[in-house]
């Protein structure tokens, strides 16, 4: 068993890339590629579920590790000195890997008939970025860590080129800049840490800065430089500008998985984690933005008449919710916030591929043009409600639970003036996504839907979402299955921001674990 | 213990001088019908025995050999292995695209393995006067190459424009050893190292530093000495191209590291904040000027004159040997093999796809290419990326370890203008790679289906490698590096003998 423990993070980092040389190996013969691919992603997906099953809670810090030096930099000193193939999950990560696991399947199915030529490519290129995505989440070391941020870049360049709906390349070269250029400045940070410290190890770095004396001054350079290349990649308000291209030309397998996760994670991690001190300062910048994205996007998504830019709007309005829930600094709102991501992940899964459906059946993304789907497609109908349902926050369903935290955490540490702004942001959320069901599948059947034969969800497509509705249902009424090991994280890094930073005031008022770990 | 014979310090460009003799006899002794393909193969066999001389010499004491003129050390053997790997790849590249006809084929692998001679000899010459003469050596070789596609019109441009600028810069090297040799009496580089700083005439050495750099900064094609780069890159053949945008740029490093680090590490205050100038300037100029052009050689040659410019940031580290952090002779060496190995992979594949009268001049004509030939397209993809700088390739690690060693140098200025830079820089490398990805239109006649033979298939095979091994497991190789920046540190234990200091 332990022997599974130490190379578990090794196997899941290596299945999606073995996958992806079979792929390519393998002849490029009707769905052969699609077949080995979807192989590969529910091995994965089995392999992440083997984390939460052995994890501990209550333990404290990272399992699963790894750590083993990879390249040497400098030859006189063994300790430290080099880049560390390191690699750990602790309770903020968790979750996020096994999300990155079950998405990927979801992916594939979404992407079955969609992608009818180059599936080899599709496909191989599809699973190095599953790889890549993983790297992000477990790396403990920067230079690792920044080695696969940048990675996942290049496989979701190159398929929004050749898969693009209109003009891919021009969405490609958008997406690859706007997220690129940022990471120079996280590059140079990393480097400056190294020539002080000699370390690219998150922990060693950690208690470093926790305890060195670093000039304040450079410090905050340092820490904006890491922000800022999170803060495009979420995107925050008003950093968004590739986020509607790129929603509207990106292959749904792809879209559902390149805005939030990565950067969202990577601000609790290695910015708050980090840089704690810093990080206090600029707070309540984010959250001023945070808000403003969230009214921002929301206002947008209400007047879009091409549902990718309107999915896309949505997305910056629920992830700068997120963002608020992060830089609230409270450990109510970062529980809400990791959750927010497991539930936005599940949801824009599950309607992204709806929508993927029915622009394949329909070539269109005018919502105006659509109408009256719901008799002809009473399945996709019913799934796109739950979908938009759970999206929304309606209780007993996955959204209300994180955006109920986050809001909360907002309200008693932070501001009651930003809550109440947050929850107006909310009501808009449900208005246009309400909306667009309406436009979508109910008023007189308009001209396009008449044009095509009923034809609804196939067995495939059921097989995926009968479970993400059962999750959405899962997540919204049995929350603690997976806020534990959340709670578990938030808690340790929230005690070690504490201890740095000196938080007022960092609270937990939900007490749902009373081990007293986070009870302060 | 026995002095090494003074023969085993040159043994590398011995057998290089011989292979590249035999080929031109047998050229010329074979008779006028038959194939001169095999003698590619000659050249090739030479330049893999060289390469072996030379990880043989790491078996020698270091030291000099000839009173004093030539060094070997685990710096010249670090390059010495770097350049004959890449004058292989170039020979390997030649041999399956050279028109068969062609009557100057013997000629053409002759200049190849002689340009290797002055190469390796510039990497181990410690005597400024052989510098020179080494530098004139592999120059001419390249002059000539530039020019061997004489029946086009920009092929004799290029080379003719080669040859008077390269003559021009040629000369400044030469003033500027004239004007060293004036101010110290000698010509030795420890000697000036020891002289330099109690030299009585100090601004005759700044100037003649300062002519010499502009000699050696235009070999590398460093911005403001850049312009011949592109007009010469785009006359001359591809497999020439990927040679000479590669070695003799190695080669000019190497002597660059030499003389500042170790000719004249005293005037440090002075050669920094112009190497970072120029770094500044060659990263700046050659990606703006690169997003504007059409034509994939011509892009490419801009490209090289950006990754002088980073290459030149680890010139801002320090010369102390503590790992990478800091040490700026070590991070020099590893980018020059980083961006070797993936130059030289680009242009292989530009060749191969394109062919020996390019068919394929322009970006656009690039569309599809993973359609037509999906091992070409996704090879072209991957050297791109490695050139952005995408992780697990050399083109990150090199720029990692330079940019980190002028961090450690405390040019965190430089570094963030180098980073903006390399954002800069993907957007037009990108533009190949999505052209590269995007389906073929019907407009553009497709060009047939390239060959792969075994001699490319060979050279791209070596490239690839290179490339992947110095992203994945660098560790041997910056460790060679670094071994090579500690022996350029002080001169070597054993007596020079000078000639000068007697004098004095």
């Amino acid at each position: 068993m332990m022997a599974i423990d130490h190379s578990i993070l090794t196997l899941i980092l290596m299945v999606p890339l073995a996958g992806a040389v079979l792929v390519m190996l393998m002849p490029d013969r009707g769905k052969l590629p699609n077949w080995i691919a979807l192989a590969t992603a529910l091995a994965t997906f089995g392999l992440t579920l083997h984390l939460p099953a052995h994890f501990v809670t209550g333990q404290g810090g990272f399992q699963f590790e790894v750590s083993r030096l990879w390249i040497e930099l400098s030859p006189d000193s063994a300790a430290s000195g080099g880049i560390f193939y390191h690699v750990g999950v602790d309770g903020l990560s968790l979750w996020l890997v096994v999300l990155v696991g079950l998405l990927a399947p979801v992916g594939i199915v979404a992407s079955w008939n969609t992608i009818q030529s180059r599936r080899k490519v599709f496909f191989a290129l599809f699973l190095v970025q599953q790889t890549a995505m993983f790297g992000v989440f477990v790396s403990l070391d920067l230079i690792l860590y920044y080695g696969f941020w940048e990675l996942s870049l290049v496989p979701m360049a190159i398929l929004i080129a050749m898969y693009g709906r209109k003009d891919g390349p021009r969405a490609a070269l958008k997406f690859f800049l706007f997220t690129f250029i940022p990471s120079a400045p996280l590059l140079v940070a990393i480097l400056w840490l190294y020539a002080r410290t000699g370390s690219f190890d998150y922990r060693t770095l950690q208690t470093l800065i926790a305890h060195g004396n670093f000039p304040a001054y450079q410090m905050g350079w340092v820490a904006l430089a890491f922000l800022f290349a999170f803060a495009v990649k979420v995107p925050v308000f008003p950093l968004h500008g590739w986020l509607a291209d790129t929603f509207s030309e990106a292959p749904v397998a792809l879209a559902m998985v390149v805005a939030g996760k990565l950067g969202l994670y990577s601000m609790l991690r290695f910015h708050i984690g980090l840089f704690p001190m810093q990080a206090r300062v600029v707070a309540p910048v984010l959250v001023g933005l945070a808000v403003v994205g969230i009214l921002y996007g929301a206002c947008l998504a209400l007047v879009q008449r091409d549902f990718w830019r309107l999915m896309a709007f949505a997305a910056l309005s629920h992830l700068s919710l997120i963002t608020l829930g992060i830089y609230g600094l409270t450990l109510t709102g970062w529980e809400g916030a990791v959750y927010q991501i497991l539930n936005h992940g599940v949801v824009d899964g599950a309607l992204f591929l709806l929508l993927g459906l029915l622009y394949d059946r329909y070539r269109t993304s005018e919502i105006n043009t659509y109408g009256g789907l719901a008799a002809k497609l009473p399945r996709t109908a019913t799934f796109f409600v739950i979908a938009s349902l759970a999206m929304i926050g309606l209780p007993m369903l996955s959204g209300f639970v994180g955006e109920f935290l986050i809001l909360l955490g907002t309200f008693t540490g932070v501001s009651k003036g930003w809550a109440i702004a947050a929850t107006l942001g909310v009501i808009l959320g449900a208005a246009y996504m309400l909306w667009l069901v309406q436009r979508l599948f109910f008023g007189p059947e308009s001209a396009l839907a008449a044009s095509k034969p009923p034809g609804d969800l196939g067995a495939g497509q059921l097989a995926v979402l009968w479970p993400l509705a059962a999750l959405m249902l899962a997540m919204g009424v049995a929350p603690m299955l997976w806020l534990r090991q959340i709670e578990d994280g938030v808690h340790i890094s929230g005690t070690n921001a504490s201890r740095a930073a000196q938080f007022v005031p960092l609270q937990s008022v939900m007490p749902i674990v009373s081990n007293g770990e986070g009870q302060r | 213990m026995n002095p090494v014979p003074d023969i085993f310090r040159i043994l590398p460009e011995v057998i290089l001088t011989l292979s590249g003799v035999a080929v031109m006899l047998l050229d010329a002794s074979l008779p006028p019908r038959w194939a001169r393909r095999g003698l590619g193969w000659v050249a090739a066999i030479g330049t893999t025995l060289a390469l072996w001389a030379s990880l043989w010499q790491l078996s020698l004491p270091e030291g000099t050999g000839f009173s004093g003129t030539v060094e070997t050390s685990a710096f010249t053997v670090f390059f010495h292995v770097l350049i004959c790997g890449i004058v292989l790849v170039a020979l390997l590249l030649s041999l399956d695209t050279l028109p068969e006809k062609s009557h100057h084929q013997g000629e053409f692998y002759a200049l190849i393995v002689f340009g290797a001679v002055g190469m390796c000899l510039l990497t181990g010459a410690v005597e400024l006067l052989l510098v020179f003469i080494a530098l004139e050596i592999s120059s001419i070789a390249t002059y000539i190459l530039t020019g061997y596609r004489k029946e086009t019109a920009r092929g004799p441009e290029a080379a003719i424009k080669y040859f008077l600028l390269g003559s021009f810069a040629t000369g400044f090297l030469l003033y500027g050893i004239a004007l060293i040799f004036g101010a110290t009496g000698t010509t030795q580089i420890y000697e000036i190292a020891q002289l330099a700083p109690t030299a009585e005439n100090h601004s005759l050495i700044l100037a003649g530093m300062g002519l010499m750099l502009v000699g050696i900064l235009f070999k590398v094609s460093a911005a403001p000495f850049h312009v011949w780069t592109p007009d010469v890159y785009e006359g001359a053949p591809s497999p020439v191209v990927a040679l000479m945008s590669t070695a003799p740029k190695a080669a000019a490093f190497a002597l660059l590291l030499r003389v500042v680090y170790e000719m004249l590490p005293s005037l440090r205050p002075v050669w920094e904040p112009l190497l970072w100038v120029v770094a500044v300037l060659s990263m700046t100029v050659g990606n703006l000027a690169a997003l504007r052009q059409k034509n994939v050689k011509r892009m490419l040659a801009y490209s090289s004159i950006a990754h002088a410019g980073y290459l030149l940031a680890a010139f801002s580290g320090l010369a102390t040997t503590t790992g990478f952090s800091a040490s700026g002779i070590a991070a020099a060496s590893f980018y020059t093999a980083a961006y070797a190995a993936m130059n030289v992979g680009i242009f292989a594949v530009i060749t191969v796809a394109s062919g020996y009268d390019e068919k394929l001049p322009l970006i656009d004509d690039f569309r599809g290419l993973i359609y037509r030939s999906p091992l070409l397209g996704s090879l072209l993809i991957f050297f791109l990326a490695s050139l952005v700088g995408i992780p697990f390739t050399g083109g990150f690690l090199g720029k990692l370890t330079s940019f980190s060693a002028a961090v450690g140098g405390g040019a965190i200025w430089l570094v963030i203008i180098g980073l903006l830079n390399s954002g800069l820089a993907a957007a037009y490398y990108l533009r190949l790679a999505l052209v590269a990805a995007q389906r073929p239109d019907g407009e553009r006649p497709v060009a047939a289906r390239p060959q792969v033979g075994v001699a490319v298939g060979a050279a791209l095979l070596l490239a690839v490698a290179a490339t992947l091994v110095l992203g994945f497991v660098p560790t041997g190789v910056l460790r060679a590096a670094d071994a090579g920046a500690q022996t350029l540190q002080a001169p070597p234990a054993e007596t020079v003998p000078g000639i000068a200091l007697e004098q004095r």
